[in-house]
């Protein structure tokens, strides 16, 4: 990857943003005057908080693309499996949230870990294809173990910024909006420094270039995979919880890991390899979602058209750019 | 991937070798006899399938197994268009579902709705698909690999969508019927067929309505495999760019693959249509799991072997309903944990009831089979066929010897093929 024209990718996609943003603004506020622009922004923050979930589980794919290579197409399953695990600990143990978040979490790690070590690394230097058509086979696995356990309708996860909000003029922000994009942001963050200036972060991107490489130069790459997979376990977890309580207003169901296959167009979108692209990608995607779904009113599109909307997104872009707007672009040999 | 696909090429040209040095003429290729019957052993043991199929439902005469493989057949012809993308072109699509729902509504719009004749609504479905494939057919030429994965999901959703919203088509939410479809070809009416004064089911007819298409696919499949295209199309999955030197336009293999597998599915889905009698539309999740079924069959069965996706659509649908029947044999308590493993009645918790539990097995097939044996069924008929079984006791009583007389040696290594 090349330093300034990344950069200045970056910039180019963020000034188009605010740039069509901006002009929706003009146009919502020339077509209705001030309830327009305070329609408008609600849609905004809506959309802000949806990117951000969708952020949040396409960090979750990079983190393990980043280090293995491997494209984990069961992300969704271990949103699932962390929503319940979390709902176990908080509403069936009855522990304080703190407490019950960070069981949560931590038993997600070993799970990822576990994966890791009992399957995936079996998956070595096998061909691409068979690595993703095991995290499909993941997918099914752990889904019907959720269902399977939790199998009585009803379960209900209470979080103590559950249903409060703030208003600011007309506009209405609840909590878990900012809770959604506070995660992204210090996800975000945190991801940037671990890959930039830790160790083991800087170690796991030299293990996917080169693992054997990486090796020699002392990296545990055994360490770097099973990271990765911690990693993406617990982000799975947080990006489950906030999903829950905002879509759902904190009720259960099997359908929190379907969302997961919304939020595919949000990292390819940024490209697989690249966390700034995932968040990118993500509020890209959250943004065009809500606002698709609050001012394009036409019959003939049909009933829910927000959910293709990803996709539609990202067919054009794809064909542009096939690696993402941020992705590494691979240089081919045969 | 790429070993697969050797021993199997070896074994169709072995004969013709001697001949071909002396006669190296293009034209020659092309006048080799058509696949499906090449050697004598696969000439007995196709025959032998053949006359098993066209004789079940007359002495089966079991209606629940005959529905059953009806399903299998379609599965089969679909993931023999599917292997085409897949194995011998190795491009990985999760859409294949996608091209089954497009074939269903085919059959229900121009069969059902439109009282078309089956020699038209059928061909119908096969013409629709492949045009859907020949819109996503160019995005693999520019995306690769996992990218092209979620390209591949797109479909899903647009079809989901498009089925829920094009009401005066599809139906909308409420669904559509498809039993009004006709089944006539020629003299044949496959709803109710009349042969030799035996009388059939519409459940008997569909029977061989379906394994008609899966012979025809085969051959086909079998046909496109060994000529010039098919040996273009695997040398773009081996290697795209080598290819390209050699004179394979990829893009027109990889096109071509897409339009022939998703024709092939299309007109699958439209006899599943006719055989489900009733269509709604289903959520993309559920159709992301269909997808994955196909891919489960075709790894189960063999990767880039045309016989291996029947075998493996034969496991993955008759698996499931064999649970549901026999659900007592895994009625039992987990120890520890006081639950059953599987139970069908909801008075009585059990761990799973039969669909998620069938659904579990087909994961975790998945994964055994990609973690240990990648190359199917189809490699253990190959290795069998190979000589594995007198090495695997050869090498065995060599290993015993080793053990018991020359304690300290090193055992003899066994040599996985």
């Amino acid at each position: 990857m090349t330093g300034p024209s990344t950069k200045a990718r970056q910039i180019a996609v963020a000034l188009w943003l605010l740039v069509s943003l901006f002009v929706l603004a003009l146009i919502s506020v020339l077509a209705d005057g001030n309830d327009g622009l305070e329609k408008f922004l609600q849609f905004v923050v809506g959309g802000l908080a949806l990117g951000s979930i969708y952020s949040i589980l396409a960090l979750g794919f990079v983190v393990i693309y980043k280090a293995t290579g491997v494209f984990n197409l069961a992300q969704g399953s271990l949103v699932l499996l962390g929503t319940y695990v979390l709902y176990q600990f908080k509403e069936e143990y009855d522990l304080p949230f703190g407490l019950a978040l960070l069981f949560a979490l931590v038993l997600m790690a070993g799970v990822g870990v576990l994966i890791e070590r009992v399957v995936m690394r079996k998956m070595l230097g096998k061909p691409v294809f068979s690595a993703i058509m095991v995290t499909l086979a993941l997918l099914i696995i752990i889904d019907q173990i959720v269902r399977s356990i939790w199998s009585e309708p009803g379960y209900v996860l209470n979080l103590p910024w559950s249903s409060g909000k703030v208003d600011i003029g007309d506009v209405t922000i609840r909590h878990i909006d900012f809770w959604a994009v506070g995660s992204a942001m210090v996800l975000l963050v945190a991801f940037f420094l671990f890959f930039e200036r830790t160790r083991v972060g800087l170690g796991m991107r030299a293990t996917a270039l080169d693992a054997e490489v990486a090796s020699a130069q002392g990296v545990r790459i055994g360490v770097s995979y099973a990271m990765s997979w911690a990693v993406a376990a617990v982000v799975a977890t947080v990006a489950g919880m906030i999903l829950t309580v905002r879509t759902g207003g904190g009720a259960l169901t099997p359908a929190v890991g379907y969302v997961a296959l919304r939020a595919f167009p949000a990292m390819i979108l940024g490209g697989l390899d690249s966390t700034g692209g995932a968040v990118a990608g993500g509020l890209i995607i959250g943004l065009a979602e809500v606002l698709v779904d609050g001012y394009l009113d036409y019959d003939w599109l049909g009933e829910r058209f927000e959910t293709v909307v990803p996709y539609l997104l990202l067919l054009p872009i794809m064909l542009w750019r096939p690696h993402g707007l941020f992705g590494t672009k691979t240089v081919e040999r045969s | 991937m790429s070993s697969s696909s050797a021993p199997q090429a070896k074994g169709e040209q072995g004969g013709h070798d001697a001949h071909l040095d002396a006669q190296p003429s293009p034209q020659h290729a092309q006048l080799k006899p058509i696949a499906l019957l090449p050697g004598l052993d696969t000439k007995f043991s196709t025959l032998a399938i053949a006359l098993i199929i066209i004789f079940y439902p007359v002495l089966a005469d079991n209606d629940f197994w005959t529905t059953v493989l009806v399903s299998t057949g379609v599965f089969a012809a679909a993931a023999i268009g599917l292997n085409l993308l897949t194995g011998y072109t190795g491009q990985v699509s999760l859409g294949h579902a996608a091209f089954l729902t497009v074939g269903s509504y085919v059959a229900a719009y121009f069969g059902a709705t439109q009282g078309l004749w089956m020699i038209v609504w059928l061909p119908l479905a096969g013409v629709f698909g492949a045009a859907v494939g020949a819109i996503i057919g160019p995005f693999a030429l520019r995306v690769k690999g996992d990218y092209l994965v979620v390209i591949s999901l797109a479909l899903l959703f647009f079809t989901a969508h498009v089925v829920r919203n094009w009401e005066s088509v599809t139906g909308g939410n409420d669904g559509i019927s498809t039993s009004g479809a006709d089944l006539g070809l020629g003299p044949l009416n496959f709803a109710d067929l009349r042969i030799f004064g035996h009388t059939f089911t519409r459940e008997e007819g569909l029977f061989y309505l379906a394994w008609i298409m899966v012979g025809a696919f085969a051959l086909i499949a079998r046909n496109v495999v060994r000529s010039r295209p098919g040996r273009a199309m695997q040398a773009v999955r081996d290697r795209d760019t080598a290819a390209e030197v050699l004179g394979v336009s990829s893009a027109q293999y990889k096109i071509a693959a897409f339009v022939l597998s998703s024709a092939m599915a299309s007109a699958a889905g439209a006899v599943l249509a006719v055989h489900q009698r009733f269509l709604t539309p289903t959520e993309p999740l559920l159709e992301l799991f269909v997808s994955i079924q196909f891919v489960a069959i075709i790894v189960v069965g063999g990767v880039a072997t045309v016989y291996g996706a029947i075998i493996g659509a034969f496991l993955l649908t008759v698996l499931p309903e064999t649970i549901k029947t026999y659900t007592h044999w895994f009625d039992f308590n987990i120890p520890i944990w006081d639950k059953k493993l599987v139970s069908s009645s909801g008075i009585e918790p059990g761990l799973f009831n039969p669909g998620s539990f069938s659904n579990f097995l087909f994961g975790l097939l998945l994964v055994v089979f990609l973690l240990l044996s990648p190359q199917g069924i189809a490699g253990w008929i190959r290795a069998v066929k190979g000589g594995a079984i007198q090495s695997f006791w050869h090498n065995l009583r060599g290993h015993l010897r080793g053990r018991w007389f020359q304690r300290g040696e090193p055992a003899a290594s066994r040599s996985r093929a």
